[in-house]
């Protein structure tokens, strides 16, 4: 090595002399380019970037020559380095490139193990359902009213215009709590949440009520003593069947497909007059001949009988307070439970009411 | 009310080829629903021939058996051999005969056979294989005059009929009979009706079987009509029992059945009595408290003073309107009879119906109303057919009172539209009205109405309005949308409510829905205490089973038996919760509902008397789970639920409702005492979680180690913030340190996180407990927490020195509250 130079002697810096400059750069770039990992090229790196690299040593022997010579000198080492540097660049980039391509290989999964590690959930269909009912009544300004499930008879019974001697009164249909006298049952039907909503509130009234209810049958294939349902009632100025039934057809066509309207059949209620039997077009068979002939949903008849409506007895207004004079009704009821089979086809009521998981699970989506 | 089609067909003039079915659905859309189509003899087919027989060869065979070797007429130029096993008939009879060809019901195919020597060419023909009833012995024997040889018996026997049977609504008591199902038919196909009661003669009032009625109230109306010299053993009319039996009703005698046809046919309940059993006047008057009658049915009932009677010098002979008694019955030596047509009121019958359990034919048709006007003409009806079948003669009638005559009810012309939506003429609805059997006057912009006899439901003007628009036509109700006022959506207990359900689905909970009657032994099987308050709950009066007659206190017996019932079918491996109310009865006695007429809104304090009869109804929320929360597999090991689960459930709950629920170690049944956590919600107890002790594990036939929560949710949702304040937090860098402290065993982690929540300060961001140790390193008696904390403060970078200093605090806190030592 040679120490600072006063006087110029471009004999004695050979490693200057731009012929040596260059094949230290060839020999530096040809070692990069055949590194054929980021290890290798690591090697190559400290042997032609290093510290004691040619170059870097060439590097320090500019100090040696003459002023003139070093800025030429200098320039040339410079450009060779530079190149080096491009060179390691360009070839860690490749090099990274390709292990991470082998290390994806290697990480390489079996995508279809099955990962049932978390326990599976889901809301009831029942509960699911009444989402779907509240949601459509609420859409159109209705508000979702709630009352007790043990309720007074009064509001049970006597507001609704059934009085003392109707037959739904009696210990057949409805669960009585003890002692008798204290005028309280389980309700029977959700009903006097119409009278509370009634009573609580002034008209214009819109409000749909679900809820459970109790009635004395055993529970079988078609039966359940706790079971639920959904009524709806309106108070306004100048409301006519017309309107229930425009309101029924809505609520048909949200629940089970566009075009699926409802009828109405003479019947009977206490809380209502005139009352209906409302059927609704059966939602596979469409009543359309000859799918309808042997369509199971609806046993060929091309009508799904769904529930009960008709105008507010004027005797209910006037129990509950709303002047006849002024205002009209109309109430509907269904049964949440039997939509729910007729809607998804479930053929015993027993899996709705015995709480197997399989049968909630089954219903994990959006109703 | 089963109607055969034909019997329907003499009141109204259908058309000849009109379906059953198309008269059925029609009527449907009346207000008549069909319940069930019955076709009788749809699959018979003839020739079923009338024959008389000519001549009989009685021929005993080697099998022991005698059969009979017949000639027999069936009107061709030869009469045909036909072998009968039959004995119960004579040369010279009139006999059914189905030919060669012939199919009777069940898809019996007649042929020409051999048998016995013989070459039989047809059948004569018993009740039972014309699928005439079950009860004859032999075979048909016709009577003089009933038919000719070679007349059709298909037609003569009314084989072939279609019944419908319809479901009738309370309000239609009048359909309850072939007359108003005939009305109905009539204007469903815009024929004309031909009432059976016009054309009928009322017996004339004179001085017939001594009668009073003492209670006019409950019998506004009473004809008895004696039949003198009878034949009670003669045989029913072949097409009157056929009637009856198809009907629904089983045909007996003739007495029984020529009352149960008139009813029938005219809905008026008629009862007979065997007039030498009676004694002296007949009386109606109520029952006096320990009076017995032995009805019918042979059942010996002790009468309610409530119970409107028939009654003779020898007491109660009949429960009116509900059933006859067994003293005075009608039998075979009967020759005499008092026929009863009455009138009574329909909530008099209705309680002795119910109170005796005793629904009948008569008593089904008086509770819903009885035409008041036809008891004579009914009795004269029952009368006649009587003498025509039976002989004898007609006696005086006694008739007691008459009918009060229905008022008008008037509505404004335009009500049927307000109400309907369908714009109704003032003539249309005069039409509808006349057409039901009104008597209809138009009074300027009103129209009177007086409703006919035989409808005693209609009372009010939506009544009337209700005929009319079922005449128009339902049908023809237009579909309009109603546009409500703007609403406020869903209430925040809906929403919440909603919240709490999906998050614990999203945790892998599956929601049930059980029913709320529990018995004492679910109590026991919770290891209740006697005097638990949880043992404190309504019973129901009338239970469906003895065994659950009680609401429920706690969502967590029928959970319990869920989560059974689920094992039991091999699903072992199950998180449930259930949303529902319990019903809590106050302490002490609870007020009576008051009763409240319904002429006026009750006043508001009469609604809270209401309120104060019932019980409390909170929302609870009940979860277990039982057996692994995480399987093992190819990730490793599984995961078995614990307690810590039934606690995270719960705050989860809580989390969803804005709340951070403080837990501290508590006992409860039936939960474990040593894993139960009382959980506080603003410092009022909202619940318990914890794994269930052993023995209530065994009770409910739970996997053991079960674990169960349950909280009041409407607690919970009281305290749940309205509207959430947005977190504040801090860009500034994080300062991070651990802490382990020994503390005695028995020290609940919650007050050591406290203690150093406290100490620390407000420069403390966050703390979580990583690890709990006990062993031999930390000594007997003492466990090892530690926690990670980290520091950050809102407007600069913490130094050391300021996180020492909070460290320290911390720790300083901690050792003087629980005693607790740095670990190092």
């Amino acid at each position: 090595m040679s120490g600072p130079n006063s006087t110029y002697d471009p004999v004695e810096v050979t490693p200057l002399h731009a012929d040596s400059v260059a094949s230290m750069r060839d020999e530096a770039v040809a070692a990069v380019d055949a590194a054929m990992d980021l290890d290798e090229l690591k090697e190559v790196r400290i042997a032609h970037a290093g510290d004691r690299s040619p170059l870097s040593l060439a590097n320090r022997e500019i100090g040696a020559l003459p002023p003139q010579a070093r800025k030429e000198a200098g320039m040339r080492i410079g450009q060779a380095r530079g190149a080096v540097k491009v060179a390691l660049e360009r070839r860690t980039e490749v090099l990274e490139a390709k292990q991470e391509k082998r290390m994806l290989a290697e990480e390489t999964v079996d995508v279809t193990l099955s990962y049932d590690r978390e326990p599976r959930g889901a809301r009831h269909p029942l509960t699911k359902l009444v989402d779907r009912i509240d949601e459509v009544f609420v859409a159109m300004g209705w508000e979702v009213a709630e009352g007790p499930e043990v309720e007074a008879e009064w509001l049970t019974f006597d507001a609704l215009n059934l009085g003392a001697d109707h037959p739904a009164r009696t210990m057949q249909d409805t669960f009585f709590l003890e002692p008798l006298d204290a005028g309280v049952v389980l309700r029977p039907h959700t009903s006097p949440v119409q009278a509370r909503s009634m009573l609580s509130r002034t008209p214009p009234i819109y409000v749909v009520c679900p809820g459970r209810t109790y009635r004395t049958d055993e529970l079988d294939a078609t039966h359940t003593p706790v079971f639920n349902q959904v009524e709806g009632l309106a108070v306004d100025k100048g409301l006519t069947m017309g309107h229930l039934k425009g309101t029924l057809d809505h609520f048909a066509a949200a629940m089970f497909g566009e075009g699926i309207s409802t009828r109405f059949r003479p019947s009977y209620f206490p809380f209502t007059e005139p009352s209906a039997e409302v059927d609704l077009v059966c939602f596979v068979c469409r009543g359309i001949e000859p799918d309808v002939r042997t369509c199971r949903t609806c046993g060929g008849e091309g009508w799904i009988e769904w529930g009960g409506c008709g105008v507010v007895n004027p005797r209910v207004l006037v129990a509950c307070g709303v002047d006849p004079e002024v205002y009209s009704g109309f109430a509907f009821g269904m049964g949440i439970d039997r939509t729910l089979m007729v809607r998804h086809g479930v053929e015993d009521m027993r899996d709705i009411v015995e709480g197997d998981v399989r049968f909630t699970l089954g219903f994990g989506t959006e109703l | 009310m089963r109607v055969p089609v034909s019997w329907l067909r003499d009141y109204v003039d259908l058309p000849v080829d009109v379906p059953a079915k198309q008269i059925a659905d029609r009527l449907t859309m009346l207000g008549l629903k069909l319940e069930a189509l019955e076709s009788t003899g749809a699959g018979v087919e003839g020739p079923l021939l009338i024959g008389r027989v000519e001549s009989i060869e009685a021929e005993e065979h080697s099998n022991g058996k005698t059969v009979r070797w017949c000639s027999v007429d069936v009107g061709e130029e030869q009469p045909r051999g036909i072998v009968c096993g039959a004995a119960n008939f004579a040369a010279g009879d009139t006999v059914v005969v189905s030919l060669p060809g012939a199919v009777l019901p069940g898809g019996f195919e007649i042929s020409a056979r051999r048998t016995y020597g013989h070459v039989s060419d047809g059948m004569i023909c018993s009740s039972r294989e014309l699928g005439l009833g079950e009860d004859s012995t032999g075979i048909i024997v016709l009577a003089p005059g009933e038919g000719e040889p070679g007349d059709d018996a298909i037609e003569l026997l009314h084989l072939r009929d279609d019944v419908i049977e319809f479901e009738i609504n309370p309000d239609r008591a009048y359909a309850l009979s072939v007359r108003g199902v005939a009305r109905e038919a009539a204007t469903a196909y815009g024929m004309g009706f031909v009432d059976p009661a016009k054309s009928l003669s009322a017996a004339a009032p004179g001085a017939g079987y001594p009668v009073r009625v003492d209670d006019p109230t409950g019998c506004d109306v009473f004809v008895a009509l004696e039949v003198l010299g009878l034949d009670a053993t003669a045989p029913t009319p072949r097409w009157l029992a056929g009637r009856v039996r198809l009907a629904g009703m089983r045909p007996i005698s003739l007495l029984v059945d020529v009352t149960n046809y008139v009813m029938l046919e005219l809905g008026q309940p008629i009862h007979g009595y065997d007039r030498a059993a009676l004694g002296g006047e007949i009386v109606v008057r109520r029952a006096q408290a320990g009076e017995l009658l032995t009805t019918l049915d042979a059942v010996r009932r002790e009468l309610d003073p409530g119970d409107l009677l028939i009654t003779d010098d020898t007491g109660p002979i009949g429960l009116a309107g509900v059933m006859g008694g067994q003293s005075t019955e009608m039998g075979s030596r009967t020759t005499d009879v008092v026929i009863e047509a009455a009138h009574f009121d329909p909530v008099s019958i209705a309680r002795t119906a119910r109170r005796h359990k005793l629904p009948s034919e008569a008593s089904r048709r008086f509770e819903r109303g009885v035409d008041p006007t036809i008891a004579a003409a009914a009795a004269q009806r029952v009368a006649s057919l009587l003498v025509r079948f039976g002989g004898g003669r007609i006696a005086a009638a006694t008739v007691v009172g008459s009918p009060v005559p229905r008022e008008a009810i008037e509505i404004r012309t335009d009500l049927p539209s307000r109400v309907s939506g369908v714009e109704i003429s003032e003539q249309a609805s005069v039409e509808a009205l006349t057409t039901v059997g009104c008597v209809v006057t138009v009074n300027g912009d009103h129209i009177e109405a007086v409703p006919p006899p035989w409808r005693p439901d209609l009372s009010d003007p939506y009544d009337l309005v209700e005929e009319v628009v079922r005449i128009v036509g339902y049908d023809r109700v237009p579909s309009v949308l109603p546009v409500a006022p703007a609403g406020r959506g869903l209430t925040p207990r809906q929403r919440m409510r909603r919240g709490v359900e999906i998050s614990l689905a999203g945790a892998g909970y599956v929601e049930t829905l059980s029913y709320p009657f529990v018995g004492d032994h679910d109590l026991d099987a919770m290891l209740l205490e006697p005097d638990d308050g949880r043992r404190m709950s309504m019973r129901i009066a009338n239970p469906l089973s003895d065994e659950e007659p009680l609401l429920r206190t706690t969502m967590l017996p029928g959970l319990l038996k869920t989560l059974a019932r689920n094992a039991g079918r091999s699903q072992a491996d199950v998180g449930l919760f259930e949303l529902g109310c319990v019903f809590l009865p106050a302490a002490g006695e609870r007020p009576k509902a008051p009763k409240l007429g319904v002429e006026r809104r009750p006043t508001d304090d009469e609604i809270k008397q209401l309120e104060a009869a019932l019980p409390e109804q909170p929302l609870h929320l009940g979860v277990v789970l039982a057996g692994q929360r995480s399987p093992a597999g190819w990730w490793g090991s599984g995961r078995f639920g614990s307690w810590a689960d039934a606690v995270e459930a719960c705050r989860l709950v809580a989390r969803a409702l804005g709340l951070e629920l403080k837990v501290v170690a508590g006992t409860r049944s039936p939960w474990h005492p040593g894993r139960c956590a009382q959980l506080l919600v603003g410092g009022t107890l909202a619940g318990h979680a914890g794994e269930l002790h052993p023995s209530a594990c065994k009770a409910f036939g739970v996997p053991a180690r079960t674990a169960a929560a349950e909280l009041d949710l409407d607690l919970l949702m009281h305290h749940a913030a309205q509207v959430v304040q947005a977190p504040r937090f801090s860009t500034f860098p994080v300062a991070k340190e651990d802490v382990a402290l020994v503390v005695d065993e028995t020290v609940a982690v919650a007050d050591v996180e406290q203690a150093l929540r406290d100490g620390a300060g407000e420069l403390l961001e966050s703390l979580r407990l990583f690890d709990v140790y006990a062993g031999e390193q930390v000594g007997e008696g003492k466990k090892s927490v530690a926690y990670a904390l980290r520091f950050r403060a809102t407007d600069r970078t913490l130094t050391e020195v300021e996180v020492r200093a909070a460290v320290d605090s911390a720790i300083e806190t901690a050792a003087a509250r629980v005693g607790a030592v740095q670990r190092r």
